[in-house]
């Protein structure tokens, strides 16, 4: 990277939940294109990502995107949350949910503009849901619920999308309409930075990691940072054999 | 009883008041801030007695609304406010702070009371109508503050209707967009504030909550869109507070905050029982019907096995009667379930009936041939991918075949068109 600065950046980020610190002087800087943020369970990647976007308070640290904080840069970055993260009971359409991407561009008062109800429909249309638009969030499928949410992020129309786990509990088909939409965005010059679970498909999916346990333990192209050496060290001993199988498999060590 | 001015007036302040406590609830209940309203509702009694004591102290009349309402409002706020304090602390989790604050406010406000009532000037201010509501003892006059408090609350959400929504979905969202969730909370919690104040006199502070509750409850049961939710909240406020009006006009020692209470409960009620959609007589209904399809379709699968081991085959089945005893068997039914079956059967024309003995009808024996296909897909499906043996394949096809097609069996089926074979002996279950 060379003179433009980097999408994503922390320096010294440390966040505590009461007194136990969950990251610790985590300082690294995503390149642009994708990138998965990998560890186990507890290691802080959501935290990591919360943090950074200022939903939870920090110890000490900074966040930057583009070089700059959140604040000057909010409309260039996207987000995308955990799909447990909200009532799915909630009395809302698909098109609702995609529609509030959009309220940052709209007047604090009255309807929906139609050029953004447009937009959002575009959204839903390149997940593929879109003859879902007037259905009941509660009654869509666990992977179409996944699928409104990267919807809603696409209608943010950022240049940095956040994604808290997008593959999370999805099934095959919702999983492969993810990395296309991932793919389209790279492509055109968007970047992605997206907390995953699966190891085994970090290699076809990203072509940066990141390797966090509290720490960031290893981090850069897939090629040289996802090694079984980094993945056994950012493990431990939590990741059973059967994990440990396929994740040789996939690194290219 | 005629309907003087003031009765009129009343009743529709309290109407506006129900319909701005509705809307206003909604949002409450759907960002869990529904005890809020009860927190405020108690807080707000010392800051009601202590305005009174002031206003009558400086020689006005202490019966004036504004300034009770003005003392209940900032007594509310500071309710609320010690609640968020307490709940910051981490020592306490928020529910048991609302609890204690409530209680705490109210037993001030009540110790209060009992001293101002000793004082002449003050005495008259009929504070203790307060607690319960009295809406008969209200004048026009207070009717209108109380009204215009409310409507005034209620273009306020429908203004904010968008940012409402977007707080109360997903605030961590909202707040990465660039929306300022926290001011929205603010502006939510003034609404509730308002609402709960304007609508004290009359429904009393002991009761306000469930005129922010009931309503919104009720509509999420009747609906799953927010604009429609908003406006049956409303329109169901509205009623619950005009019959408590109308209540406490006809009975005036009802005390009104009940009245509009046991309005709204009834909608409730009615709701949750008989909703379409979420109620639960319709879904036990949905139930008992998917229990009497499934049982049908046993039935009839049973009669047309009991043809098939006595060999008349597929296709000849009708030829002979069955006793209903031996059906009975096959199915493990007790015989008098099975003979309520037949009978139901037998007045849907499946099945003749004759003697304690049935054998299908034409229209019977298609709609058994269906049922025992769709039988054997499952059984033969499950056998083939090895998930079961003989015995685990039919009873997981006893629970999974009623849902299943005719063109869902035939591709189910190693020989599409053709009646396949039981994989299994037919007769009595083990």
């Amino acid at each position: 990277m060379s003179g433009t600065a980097a999408p994503f950046e922390v320096r010294g980020l440390t966040v505590a939940y009461a007194e136990r610190p969950v990251l610790w002087d985590v300082t690294w800087a995503a390149p642009p294109g994708l990138t998965a943020i990998v560890g186990p369970n507890g290691a802080g990647k959501s935290t990591l990502i919360r943090a950074a976007l200022g939903l939870i308070p920090t110890l000490s640290g900074s966040a930057h995107f583009f070089g700059r904080p959140l604040a000057e840069v909010r409309n260039r970055v996207g987000y995308l949350p955990q799909r447990a993260s909200v009532d799915w009971d909630f009395p809302a359409t698909a098109l609702d949910v995609v529609c509030m991407a959009r309220y940052p561009r709209m007047s604090w008062w009255g309807r929906v503009p139609r050029r953004e109800r447009d937009a959002a429909r575009a959204a839903l249309a390149e997940v593929g849901l879109a003859d879902f638009a007037e259905r009941q969030i509660g009654r869509l499928s666990g992977g179409q619920q996944q699928r409104v949410f990267l919807a809603r992020a696409l209608a943010q129309d950022a240049d940095l999308y956040l994604m808290d786990e997008p593959f999370a509990a999805v099934d095959a088909a919702t999983e492969q309409a993810i990395v296309a939409v991932l793919r389209r965005l790279t492509e055109t010059g968007r970047s992605v930075v997206a907390v995953h679970h699966d190891l085994s498909t970090v290699p076809d999916y990203f072509a940066q990691v990141l390797l966090l346990n509290g720490r960031a333990i290893a981090a850069g192209t897939v090629q040289d940072a996802f090694t079984p050496e980094t993945i056994a060290a950012t493990y431990g001993g939590r990741l059973n054999l059967l994990e440990h199988a396929s994740v040789t498999a996939g690194a290219r060590g | 009883m005629t309907l003087g001015y003031n009765t009129i007036v009343v009743l529709a302040g309290c109407a506006l008041l129900g319909l701005a406590a509705g809307t206003v609830g909604s949002f409450a209940l759907l960002r869990g801030r529904a005890l809020v309203a009860d927190a405020v509702g108690h807080a707000a009694l010392p800051g009601v007695v202590l305005a009174a004591l002031l206003v009558a102290t400086l020689g006005h009349d202490p019966r004036a609304l504004p300034p009770l309402l003005a003392g209940a409002a900032v007594a509310g706020l500071l309710g609320v406010l010690a609640v968020q304090a307490l709940a910051r602390t981490r020592r306490i989790r928020e529910d048991a702070a609302i609890a204690i604050v409530l209680s705490s406010f109210y037993a001030l406000g009540v110790a209060l009371l009992s001293y101002v009532q000793t004082l002449p000037e003050a005495a008259q201010a009929g504070l203790n109508k307060f607690i319960l509501g009295q809406a008969a003892a209200m004048r026009a006059e207070d009717a209108f503050w109380a009204g215009a408090v409310a409507l005034l609350a209620l273009l306020l959400c429908l203004l904010l209707f968008q940012r409402l929504r977007a707080a109360c979905f997903d605030p961590d969202f909202a707040r990465v967009a660039g929306l300022d969730t926290q001011r929205t909370d603010l502006a939510l919690l003034a609404l509730i504030v308002t609402v709960t104040v304007a609508g004290l006199q009359a429904v009393g502070l002991v009761l306000i909550v469930a005129l922010l509750v009931l309503p919104a409850a009720t509509a999420r049961l009747l609906t799953f869109r927010l604009p429609r939710l908003l406006l049956f909240s409303a329109l169901i406020g509205a009623f619950a507070g005009a019959a408590g009006a109308a209540a406490s006009a006809v009975e005036p020692d009802l005390p009104t905050g009940a009245a509009v209470v046991l309005a709204g409960a009834a909608c409730f009620t009615l709701a949750l029982l008989f909703s379409p959609d979420r109620g639960m007589v319709p879904e036990a209904v949905r139930r008992a019907g998917r229990r009497l399809d499934a049982a049908q379709e046993h039935f009839l699968r049973a009669a047309w096995e009991a043809q098939e081991a006595a060999g008349a085959g597929p296709g000849t089945a009708g030829d002979r009667w069955t006793p209903i005893a031996a059906l009975a068997a096959a199915r493990g039914w007790g015989e008098g379930r099975a003979w309520w079956i037949a009978r139901w059967l037998a007045v849907r024309d499946l099945v003749a009936l004759s003697e304690r003995q049935v054998h299908l009808t034409p229209r019977g024996a298609a709609a058994a041939r269906r049922a025992v296909r769709a039988h054997r897909a499952v059984e033969h499906h499950l056998l083939a991918l090895g998930a079961a043996d003989t015995a685990g394949a039919d009873r997981l096809a006893d629970m999974v075949e009623h849902g299943l097609t005719p063109e869902a069996a035939s591709r189910l089926l190693p020989e599409p068109s053709a009646l396949p074979a039981s994989p299994h002996a037919l007769g009595g279950k083990p």
